[in-house]
């Protein structure tokens, strides 16, 4: 049943440009995909170790201006670019978690907000490197060129989704790869009792770093197809809304499950573009704010463990 | 040298606005053990609630301060009462998790109900500045000021000197024992959330007519608060005093000497370096934080 169900969603995501015919629709898609990297990196911090990064948005912005401006005033490849945009944010995921290396908790909390609300200001006062709030325009599509053939322009909705789909498979299946290891083990350990985690051995700080790096590498990613999707990097990358939405998503999701994020992240993505025609932009922020406290209230864990409860029962 | 003094003099003057807030919310956590990242708009309900009973019933303006404070700590209580006193033993990332959705909920309300341009707030003092020597300062950032630090003094009397604040002081220190001893924790609770979220409505109606009201503006207070508290300590009513007029020195003296566009970096960066070098803050004496 789960397995039939599994490979029922695949089919339909595999196929969904063949009969998904309006843009729009697809490109609501596109953005599910990009935010179901987000929330998948975001909780590989808060699902698996258990701290809540409230600066994810800075990771997912640096990754666009790395790769937006790499693209844009160097003119390189837009290839090296994404490569930047994964491992330039995954350097600061880096060093926030050396920072942070004993603060756990609200402190974390505040560190990560205090680091996105310093490079938001950067983004927006330091004129020359990022053109401020006048953001990057022209960001050259994707394109694949292999010798010997003419080059194909992943310029199109229909290519660029499976760019995403592509990317959304990469860091499930990496998200998975970790929690299956070793590395995953330890999270899990320290997520749930530090003290006896660090008396078998586990160094906490070493692992936080290590998952501090990787999500924040992931968000970067996520970054750098959005500033190759949108054409743009403007100071609205850093936006809190965005890391409200990862937290919104990973939680009402299911934290600590895989498969979670990604639900959290399509449901997210697509309730609020049906609900669109309803309601305005307000209503829905809004009721982002009720429905995490509702879903805290009624349904702690997360759709995907309650769904999964209710089946076995 | 006269520009240092002007520096510090207009430091001194926004940083007991942001005591103000830091202590509602160090009260609140220390005392709740909850992580209120609500705190600022209660900041923001507090300079509506004046702006409305300003400019819409046309009270008083001293009376539509404390209209204001009274709006807060109600809408406080009632916070406490619905959603944190069910949440009562769950752990300290739910509760924070719940106060980011409340965060976002009132703040979205405030938008929907004000609209997203800026309001001003009319007030009756002249904008004449008062001229001290080489110093010149509004007459309403000094009323401003000193409606601060009564605020400030009233709330440290009533922590140091009422029944009241002696059973918030030792639910602070031992909660099972507190109540052991016929405290009526669950009563301290709203209180206490209620007196915080006024503290921060109060800061919210002083500060509110000498910028602009829009309903995001909660977020920087919320920044300022926690930038109080932890240069404070966590849990610290003097810490978090003394660091709103560190910080607010340190802002101006930001603003004024390396760039304003980075004025807000400052709190951001002192956040930072706090933690990383003295944790427990910078007028600890002992780890009151586990």
């Amino acid at each position: 049943m789960s397995r039939l169900l599994v490979a029922a969603a695949l089919l339909v995501a595999a196929t969904a440009p063949a009969w998904v015919w309006n843009p729009y629709h697809l490109h609501t898609l596109i953005m599910a995909g990009i935010f179901a990297v987000l929330a998948l990196s975001l909780n590989l911090l808060l699902g698996y170790t258990g701290q809540l990064s409230l600066g994810h948005a800075a990771f997912f912005g640096i990754g666009a201006y790395a790769t937006g401006l790499l693209t844009v005033k160097l003119e390189w490849s837009p290839w090296i670019g994404l490569l930047a945009a994964v491992l330039l944010p995954g350097a600061a995921g880096f060093v926030i978690g050396r920072l942070a290396l004993k603060l756990r908790g609200a402190y974390f909390v505040l560190l990560t907000i205090s680091f996105a609300g310093c490079v938001s200001l950067v983004s927006v006062n330091w004129m020359d490197l990022t053109n401020g709030p006048l953001g990057l325009p022209g960001v050259p599509p994707l394109e694949i060129a292999l010798p010997g053939l003419p080059a194909f322009s992943l310029r199109t909705k229909s290519a660029f989704y499976y760019v995403v789909l592509a990317a959304v498979g990469l860091a499930y299946l990496l998200c998975l790869g970790l929690i299956r290891s070793r590395v995953g083990r330890a999270l899990v350990a320290l997520r749930e009792n530090e003290t006896l985690a660090a008396s078998v051995g586990i160094d906490g700080t070493h692992y936080l770093v290590l998952a501090a790096a990787m999500s924040a590498g992931m968000a970067g990613l996520a970054g750098g197809l959005y500033a190759h999707y949108t054409r743009f990097v403007s100071p609205e990358v850093f936006l809190f809304t965005y890391t409200v939405t990862m937290v919104i998503m990973v939680v009402a999701g299911g934290k600590g499950t895989l498969a979670g994020p990604v639900v959290g992240a399509v449901l997210f993505t697509v309730l609020p573009e049906a609900l669109r025609a309803a309601t305005s932009w307000q209503w829905q922020m809004l009721l982002y704010g009720v429905l995490l406290v509702a879903v805290l209230f009624f349904m702690p864990e997360g759709v995907v463990p309650a769904l999964r409860r209710w089946r076995t029962s | 040298m006269d520009q240092l003094l002007q520096h510090l003099l207009n430091g001194l003057l926004l940083g007991a606005t942001y005591s103000l807030l830091g202590i509602g919310l160090t009260l609140v956590f220390g005392l709740m053990n909850v992580v209120n990242f609500a705190h600022g708009e209660f900041y923001t309900l507090g300079a509506y609630a004046a702006f409305a009973a300003l400019a819409l019933a046309s009270v008083n303006f001293f009376l539509a301060i404390v209209l204001a404070i009274a709006a807060g700590a109600l809408a406080g209580a009632a916070c406490e009462r619905c959603l944190l006193r069910p949440l009562r033993g769950q752990s300290i990332d739910t509760v924070m998790l719940v106060m980011i959705g409340v965060w976002i909920a009132m703040q979205n309300a405030e938008l929907l109900g004000w609209g997203g341009v800026a309001k001003s707030v009319p007030t009756p003092f002249p904008t004449r500045p008062v001229v001290l020597g080489p110093l010149s300062v509004a007459p309403l950032r000094i009323f401003v000021f000193v409606v601060s630090g009564a605020l400030i003094l009233g709330a440290h009397l009533v922590l140091a000197r009422t029944k009241l604040g002696r059973a918030m002081r030792a639910t602070f220190q031992d909660r099972e024992t507190a109540a052991l001893m016929g405290v009526s924790i669950e009563r301290i609770h709203t209180v206490t959330f209620a007196f915080g979220a006024g503290l921060a409505a109060a800061a919210g109606a002083l500060l509110g007519p000498v910028f602009l009201l829009y309903p995001s503006m909660g977020d920087l207070a919320s920044l300022k608060a926690f930038s109080v508290v932890i240069l404070g300590g966590l849990g610290n009513f003097a810490g978090a005093a003394l660091g709103g007029l560190v910080l607010g020195v340190a802002e101006e003296l930001g603003a004024g000497y390396v760039s304003s566009g980075y004025r807000d970096a400052v709190g951001f960066l002192m956040i930072v370096g706090v933690l990383l070098l003295r944790p427990s803050g910078l007028f600890a004496r002992a780890e009151r934080v586990g």
